[in-house]
């Protein structure tokens, strides 16, 4: 075996691969979060429908989507890989066990947790990034420019209360799974130091409620809109 | 059997412990009563007081692993109610004393549960797997000689400090047996992180990690992910920090030791 693929299939080459591709995804949520605050923006949708087609026709934009696909692909095969070999450690389970006084409980169910956001993900890609690319949403005219209005799409999908639940939750879960994945990788890259790693775990904290809690809005402000109007 | 502490009342106690044959054979939890414990005795005096009255009865004592009982050998293991060395922090099961429990309780006695450390019998295990990985690179190979005088190599305190933090892991085995993942990481990276600090660590520090690492996982053990269940059970806390730098010493050392 090379010495690559050697470093790679070892426990610890691989959860290497996990920790880059996830701190990768960290920065993808940044984008995601920033871009989509648009939403917000009280101009009919303008904006959004803009930045949406940008976002499917910039070459450069298409370029990183695959590279953010790859992002995903690693990410979850090398979890999916530990988790399995890491369950098949222990042949016999303790007949009691109290892991609770030890460790958090998100920190035990990333597994979990990653299965969840995995599941929401394919319902989020199905309902707006399928459309939005192989669809055919209406058309609205901004500036005397033809776009696919997405904006709309989304206002829509946002008025049916369980399609709002199943982003909420998988929100929640989002949250926890950062709550342990973002310090944790830097721990991975063996990045810790009494100057820096009490940051990173803040920050980690920090990022963890507040990149949840951007998307989570944003179902529910429309929710919201809905039942007031 | 009280002890000259006037408050100190004999407890009785409920015990389930695991009972297994040889390492072949299926085990169970088998549950006894056992009477008059003193609150002041340690653990294993009152495994040692179950034995007494099994053997009374005609029945196998319980085998478990002892050997210092002063929480220095590492030898002393058991999965006490849920946790590894009992529910107290920072010490062994030869440390632990009867006090922190209560009379009428029952309390789950188990082995250390991974694959790599098969149970010989009753609550014994093969821990054999970490001296394979301290074999695999953990030693520094010097000529023997002369005594050297004394701080003739400079360590930095802090660094030597470190070091010897790392140094106090007794390899009892109880970060394998908290870890959800069943993994050796703590143990490892507390052997590896003890001898890459050291300047006498330094003319192997890449070989080293690079075949601890391949014959932990060679053992079976599972991958860590950072959950701190190990750093939290161990009795001698060993810090977490050290997984960090193993981290930090098998990345450098894959991508830059002259080992292809």
């Amino acid at each position: 075996m090379s010495w690559f693929s050697k470093t790679f299939s070892s426990s610890i080459g691989r959860k290497l691969v996990v920790a880059v591709t996830g701190l990768f995804l960290c920065s993808f949520l940044v984008v995601h979060l920033i871009g989509n605050l648009q939403l917000f923006k009280s101009d009919g949708g303008a904006s959004f429908n803009i930045y949406s087609h940008f976002m499917a026709t910039n070459p450069i934009i298409r370029t990183m989507e695959i590279v953010l696909l790859l992002g995903f692909v690693f990410h979850i095969y090398q979890s999916l890989y530990l988790n399995r070999k890491n369950n098949s450690v222990r042949k016999v389970p303790y007949a009691y066990n109290r892991p609770q006084d030890n460790s958090n409980w998100s920190s035990r169910s990333m597994g979990l947790l990653g299965t969840v956001i995995l599941l929401f993900l394919i319902i989020h890609l199905y309902n707006f990034f399928w459309r939005a690319r192989f669809g055919e949403p209406n058309m609205i005219d901004i500036e005397g420019t033809g776009y696919d209005d997405l904006y709309s799409v989304v206002v829509q999908s946002f008025q049916l209360w369980w399609y709002v639940l199943i982003y909420v939750v998988a929100q929640i879960a989002l949250g926890l799974h950062l709550y342990h994945g973002f310090s944790s990788a830097f721990h991975t890259l063996g990045l810790n130091h009494k100057k820096y790693t009490p940051a990173i775990q803040k920050f980690g904290a920090f990022f963890s409620i507040v990149v949840p809690a951007g998307f989570a809005s944003m179902p529910l402000y429309f929710f919201i809109q809905g039942l007031l109007n | 059997m009280a002890g000259n502490n006037p408050n100190s009342k004999p407890m009785n106690l409920t015990l389930k412990v695991w009972r297994q044959k040889n390492s072949q054979a299926a085990g169970t939890l088998e549950t006894y009563q056992i009477k008059d414990i003193s609150p002041e005795m340690s653990f294993l005096e009152m495994m040692d007081v179950l034995n007494e009255d099994l053997l009374l009865k005609g029945i196998d004592p319980v085998a478990f692993d002892h050997d210092c009982r002063e929480g220095i050998c590492g030898m002393c293991s058991l999965y006490i109610n849920g946790r590894a060395h009992g529910p107290e922090r920072g010490t062994t099961t030869c440390q632990l004393h009867m006090r922190k429990f209560s009379d009428g309780d029952t309390i789950t006695i188990e082995p250390w549960r991974a694959g790599p450390f098969p149970v010989l019998k009753d609550l014994c295990t093969d821990r054999s797997a970490l001296d394979r990985i301290q074999q695999a690179g953990g030693y520094i190979s010097v000529n023997t000689g002369g005594v050297p005088d004394a701080n003739e190599i400079p360590i930095p305190k802090n660094i030597a400090d470190k070091a010897f933090d790392a140094a106090t892991c007794i390899q009892c085995g109880a970060c394998v047996a908290a870890c959800k993942n069943g993994s050796a990481m703590l143990f490892t990276s507390a052997k590896v992180s003890q001898l890459a600090m050291l300047p006498q660590g330094k003319v192997e520090r890449k070989t080293r990690v690079e075949n601890m690492v391949a014959q932990m996982d060679k053992e079976g053990f599972g991958a860590c992910t950072n959950i701190g269940s190990c750093a939290a059970e161990c009795p001698v806390g060993i810090s977490l920090e050290n997984i960090a730098m193993l981290n930090r010493e098998y990345i450098n050392a894959s991508f830059t030791s002259e080992n292809v």
